[in-house]
């Protein structure tokens, strides 16, 4: 098993930090492998922003994405960018807020997390919104390594917020198949 | 009651974690037992030094933010003549800066490490991104005749478990030793599982015992002289220039200056089997070897796996140790191989010495990138392909 994720928008988003929790879930708290880059500009908000995570249950070599098996997009920039870099059946991901054209995956699966993490109250957590999605949509790593993952790397005050964030973001692709 | 080494463990946290490579190195420095700390911040290395203004003063050692490098490593040279471990770390600029003080460490026996998350230059080159263009700059960056000790991690696990390596090879040897990582592995997260005190080894440096007739440079069979931190009553003199036994200046003796520097390289020379680290892939049964150190590896590693489905018999000699240059290892190699390919993230520096230890055996062909981005294992496939062509 190897699947290779990748995670875009721009700076401020919390792509980064998805991936960071991504990965975090599955090598502390699943027990697999992963692997963990990210690329970003010298600006801290705005700016293209992409970070990677490679799962596996073996020795992770080369560290790159070779082409996405899951591609979760925040932003139009990002989605034009890589929506080539995928395999064939790749599971796509998309805000369809930020990303309005998205002609060439008509069949991405469509998770207005922006809006949902407003509604949530604070439109920093839309990205854990995401993360519920690829969780419920891949299996990539389990409910469970998810939860805590999130938990043990958001400040205490957040834990709730960002849990609803997460269940949100399961339910709204309820039902949907990867 | 908890002991220092659970408070140790106690500030770093979790056993298993998910964390960069700079992370990792800070890691290694405190659980090896370094206390002092003196940096300058500097994009890919900066998390070392975050890690380390952080952990330090939980487990009561000391953190200083320098103006400069030049002055880090002035602090570290310092600091570990008090009788501490102490490490600082930087990227390729401040590196740069480094270079006379590091040269002072060899001359005046001071253990301590250097953490290098190496980033594009010459100059202040590409901050963010990768590169391995410090090779040979860590051999021959600081002037005069010397030896240095330099190891090269491909993953977060062994970042940690190289600098705990190069603060026992510093104690040991009472030289610097440099682990040199590069953005991306400094930047990348993996897991990363903290080893209890009984899965490693701690090498402490030999101190000295009596005061009567003491002579501070003065090296036994082992070539290294036992240690007398300042402060402890014993009568020191240190200095850069070239010295007797006593410490004293003696510049303009030629006997003097051959005895120190020539003993000086050999406490190193004579020890590269306890100081050379390597792996090997594939080694059996191999046509064409890959020689590869730090992220480059990685690939490699995939490709001694893929080429061998796709016929082309490939193995992979990782250097762990650059420095001292393991020249028998790939010297053994040159003689059962018919090319050797080496993929280096800059315009051709290891192959060098690869090339000088290979002698004339077998082709070795360079597979130079630069700006940033790694070595796929498709590129390095491509690569071998073309040097079966012309050497089969």
């Amino acid at each position: 098993m190897k699947q290779e994720i990748r995670i875009c928008g721009f700076g401020g988003q919390g792509v980064i930090t998805a991936a960071v929790i991504l990965g975090k879930a599955a090598a502390v708290y699943d027990g697999l492998i992963a692997c963990q880059v990210q690329s970003y500009g010298p600006e801290a908000r705005g700016g293209a922003a992409r970070a990677e995570v490679i799962i596996a249950n073996e020795a992770i070599g080369y560290p790159g994405i070779h082409a996405a098996d899951i591609l979760v997009a925040m932003s139009q920039e990002a989605f034009n960018r890589y929506i080539n870099d995928i395999r064939p059946g790749a599971t796509i991901i998309i805000d369809p807020d930020m990303v309005i054209n998205y002609e060439a995956a008509p069949y991405a699966h469509l998770v207005p997390s922006t809006r949902i993490a407003e509604e949530l109250g604070n439109v920093v957590v839309a990205n854990i919104v995401m993360l519920g999605a690829v969780t419920a949509l891949t299996g990539v790593v389990s409910r469970e390594a998810m939860l805590a993952s999130t938990l043990a790397s958001v400040p205490s005050k957040f834990k709730a917020l960002n849990q609803q964030a997460l269940e949100a973001g399961m339910t709204v692709v309820a039902g949907q198949l990867p | 009651m908890s002991t220092h080494r659970d408070r140790l463990r106690q500030a770093m946290g979790d056993k298993v974690q998910f964390v960069q490579g700079d992370d990792a190195c800070a890691y290694g420095a405190i659980l090896a037992g370094c206390t002092f700390f003196a940096g300058y911040p500097i994009t890919p290395a900066t998390e070392v030094a975050e890690r380390m203004a952080e952990l330090l003063p939980k487990i009561g050692g000391c953190y200083i933010q320098m103006e400069d490098e030049i002055a880090s490593m002035g602090a570290i040279v310092g600091a570990s003549w008090t009788g501490v471990k102490t490490m600082t770390a930087t990227s390729g600029p401040g590196f740069s800066l480094m270079q006379e003080n590091l040269g002072y460490a060899i001359m005046t026996e001071t253990p301590c490490v250097i953490v290098n998350v190496q980033r594009s230059g010459p100059s202040t080159g590409q901050p963010t991104l990768g590169a391995y263009g410090d090779m040979m700059q860590a051999r021959w960056g600081t002037h005069g005749d010397h030896e240095i000790i330099m190891l090269c991690p491909a993953s977060v696990q062994e970042a940690m478990e190289l600098t705990i390596v190069a603060f026992n090879l510093a104690e040991a040897y009472r030289t610097p030793v440099l682990v040199f990582i590069d953005g991306e592995l400094g930047h990348m997260r993996e897991r990363l599982v903290i080893p209890e005190d009984d899965e490693f080894e701690l090498v402490e440096r030999t101190c000295a015992t009596s005061r009567e007739g003491y002579r501070p440079f003065a090296a036994g069979e082992d070539l290294v002289p036992p240690f007398a931190p300042f402060g402890a009553g014993f009568r020191t003199y240190v200095t850069g220039l070239t010295h007797n036994e006593a410490g004293l200046p003696r510049s303009a003796s030629a006997p003097i200056h051959d005895q120190l520097v020539r003993r000086l390289a050999d406490k190193i020379l004579r020890n590269t089997d306890q100081i050379i680290r390597y792996e090997e892939f594939g080694a059996e049964q191999c046509e064409i070897a890959i020689i590869a150190y730090g992220i480059t590896a990685r690939a490699c590693r995939d490709v001694v796996e893929e080429g061998r489905q796709r016929g082309l018999k490939v193995g992979l000699l990782r250097l762990i140790t650059i420095w001292p240059f393991p020249d028998e290892v790939v010297a053994k190699w040159a003689t059962r191989v018919q090319a050797i390919l080496v993929p280096e993230m800059n315009l051709g520096q290891i192959v060098h010495p690869i090339r000088e230890a290979v002698a004339g055996r077998c082709p070795v062909m360079l597979q130079s990138k630069i700006g940033g981005e790694l070595h796929t294992p498709t590129e390095v496939i491509d690569a071998l392909e073309e040097l079966r062509c012309q050497v089969c």
